[in-house]
């Protein structure tokens, strides 16, 4: 996968390792960076007014990846690793294959499950820290998809950060079963819908998972 | 900030260390099968001064083989004790961009289960953290290559029918396979479920086999595999890591230059049968001693086996009828050679049969050209082989092994692009 560093067979990979290696992976969607070790976005710059350019340079979305989903809305998931040297704020996100991204927290809904709601304001990432956006946890919701996005796709995501830093990552799109916390846009008239629901549901290229799911698992091997 | 590439993995203090996998762009040919040799080498070379003393408390789980290189791991690797063989058909809707989409996240799972991290969105990655010694080989059925709309090789198509085959569907053909093999049964397990889960919107699972070998640490290493009948099975075997290896099994031109060919057959082996049959009567069915796997016309494993030496009675010492004649045999004056790579399969028998056990062998060979090496022998042990009293294929498949493939590549990229 293109969009993957691979690290040496034998590195375990620390944090900083890891970093070093998603820092790869926004090559190919912003061309401003001069090595491998920048991820610096002109737009970033340009958005700031006229200011010190703030460089997204030791800022990394390790892991990206988004839930496949024939239709209405998925989530998008990574951990967020700020190496700046300043705290930053993560306000807003978009990306090509949405009409809108929203950031959501999933909370208790009091009565024993999961919902989530939009996080006022957005997370806070601070110098030496990261956001671990994930399924049953915090993530960036894709609503209005346009288009299908099917296991396999790469899909541009940009995040913003209050500060006008502007970070543009490739995420795959990975086939996942989880990640159904319950959502209800507000002003809905209680037809909630779940993260990217549409990739379960009438998808014909599950047609099968039934049989598959008894046949999938190998025979045992003897013991 | 430290480039992974500036940290070379033998001067890592961390006890990861890597066991060769066919050479796999180390250069280091000619090691073998002495994985486990190797293995200790670098350990101790690695260790300081404090650890020195302490023994490995899990000497095993953090191998790992290299999954990058002029050739895919998991052939010239030396076999470790657990393999689950995956044999997928693609879904009808599924294109060229469908295929090359599957074997992308395939091949990034791949590249991160068999270095022990955790496959992107892996939900169990507690499951990765020990790849021992994991391998992830990808084949092509020809409807795969169809799909793909790239031009098979002329000998990807399923074996002859053998008067001796009482063939199954169930354990015939698929678009895809997948050869997932480690030193543990439970990271097998955790690797084969997460290729399966990315490539369930692909394909669907035609067959799936495991099947087993010794445990690490048990035998030494480079020993040959004894089957279910007790027999050393795989002594013919060209030495990994050797040019004669590379010959038998690596294709020289073409796009699939730096790939193979791979049968998989399915053999039940009637073990309550076996046991009606005494010691004589089963080494004059292999041809071989049972102890040592020394062909009957004497010496060890190795001896090479005189084929003309005949008994007080004149009757030739490795019988007619053998196995070890029938396997071996000379056709048009050439010896076809193959290697083999294959893994026990054990499981509870249906109840009711009376068995005691359903047993055989996946049996798994590596060649250049199935149909110029693999089928010469196929026939002659069809037409005769002692050992078909007791043995029945129930299952065959034929894959082309793309080569392996660089980072940032996708498995099979050489050949579909």
């Amino acid at each position: 996968m293109s969009q993957h560093s691979f690290l040496p067979s034998a590195a375990r990979p620390s944090r900083r390792v890891a970093l070093g290696a998603a820092l790869l992976l926004p090559l190919a969607a912003c061309t401003s960076g001069p090595s491998g070790d920048s991820v610096s976005d002109g737009g970033g710059a340009a958005a700031s007014d006229g200011g010190g350019a703030l460089s997204a340079e030791g800022l990394a979305l390790v892991d990206p990846w988004v839930k496949a989903a024939e239709e209405g809305m998925t989530s998008a998931f990574g951990t967020l690793a700020n190496d700046t040297g300043r705290d930053l704020q993560l306000i807003a996100a978009s990306t090509p294959s949405a009409g809108m991204v929203e950031l959501h927290e999933t909370a208790s809904d009091g009565s024993g499950g999961m919902s989530m709601q939009e996080k006022e304001g957005g997370f806070p990432v601070p110098d030496g820290g990261e956001l671990v956006l994930a399924p049953g946890g915090d993530h960036l919701m894709l609503m209005d998809l346009p288009a299908p996005l099917q296991p396999g796709d790469e899909v541009e995501l940009t995040l913003q950060c209050e500060d006008g830093t502007e970070l543009t990552v490739t995420a795959t799109v990975k086939d996942f079963a989880g990640a159904q916390e319950h959502y209800e846009p507000e002003g809905s008239a209680g037809s909630g819908a779940s993260d990217a629901g549409g990739a379960h549901d009438g998808h014909d290229a599950h047609d099968g998972h039934a049989g598959h799911d008894a046949d999938t698992d190998p025979e045992d091997g003897a013991e | 900030m430290t480039g992974p590439e500036e940290d070379p993995a033998p001067s890592r203090p961390g006890r990861r260390h890597l066991l060769r996998a066919g050479g796999l762009g180390l250069g280091a040919l000619g090691v073998g099968a002495a994985g486990a040799g190797l293995d200790r080498s670098l350990r101790d070379r690695a260790g300081s001064g404090t650890e020195a003393a302490q023994p490995d408390p899990a000497p095993h789980g953090e191998a790992v083989v290299p999954f990058h290189g002029a050739h895919q791991a998991g052939i010239e690797t030396p076999a470790p004790a657990s393999a689950t063989l995956l044999a997928l058909d693609l879904r009808e809707d599924v294109d060229r961009d469908g295929v090359l989409r599957m074997l992308r996240l395939l091949t990034d799972d791949a590249a991160r289960l068999t270095r022990g991290e955790p496959a992107l969105a892996d939900t169990e990655p507690e499951l990765a953290a020990e790849p021992a010694s994991l391998t992830v080989t990808a084949g092509f059925g020809p409807g795969l290559m169809a799909r793909a709309e790239r031009k098979a090789p002329d000998w990807l198509a399923p074996l002859p029918a053998f008067g001796i085959d009482e063939l199954e569907e169930r354990w015939c053909d698929g678009d895809l396979l997948l050869q997932v093999a480690a030193e543990d049964p439970l990271t097998v397990s955790h690797a084969a479920r997460m290729l399966l889960k990315d490539a369930r919107a692909f394909a669907r699972l035609q067959w799936g086999q495991s099947g087993f070998r010794r445990s690490p640490g048990v035998v030494r290493p480079g020993s040959t595999l004894r089957n279910l009948f007790g027999q050393l099975d795989g002594t013919a075997n060209p030495a990994p890591g050797s040019e004669h290896f590379a010959k038998v099994v690596w294709i020289d031109e073409g796009p699939f230059a730096g790939g193979t060919s791979m049968v998989v057959r399915r053999i039940r082996m009637d073990l309550d049968g076996w046991d009606e049959a005494d010691r004589g009567a089963r080494e004059a069915a292999t041809g071989t001693r049972l102890d040592s796997g020394a062909p009957l016309s004497g010496g060890d494993e190795t001896t090479p086996a005189d084929f003309e030496k005949v008994s007080a009675n004149g009757f030739p010492v490795i019988g007619e009828f053998s196995h070890m004649r029938r396997a071996r045999g000379v056709d048009d004056g050439e010896h076809q050679e193959i290697y083999r790579r294959p893994y026990n399969y054990e499981h509870a028998p249906v109840p009711g049969s009376g068995l005691l056990s359903e047993s055989g062998q996946v049996f798994v060979s590596f060649q250049a050209d199935p149909v110029a090496q693999f089928l010469p022998i196929q026939r002659r042990l069809d037409e005769l082989d002692l050992l078909n009293q007791w043995t029945t294929p129930i299952g065959s498949a034929v894959f082309a092994i793309p080569p392996g493939c660089a980072e940032g590549e996708f498995l099979g990229q050489a050949v579909l692009e």
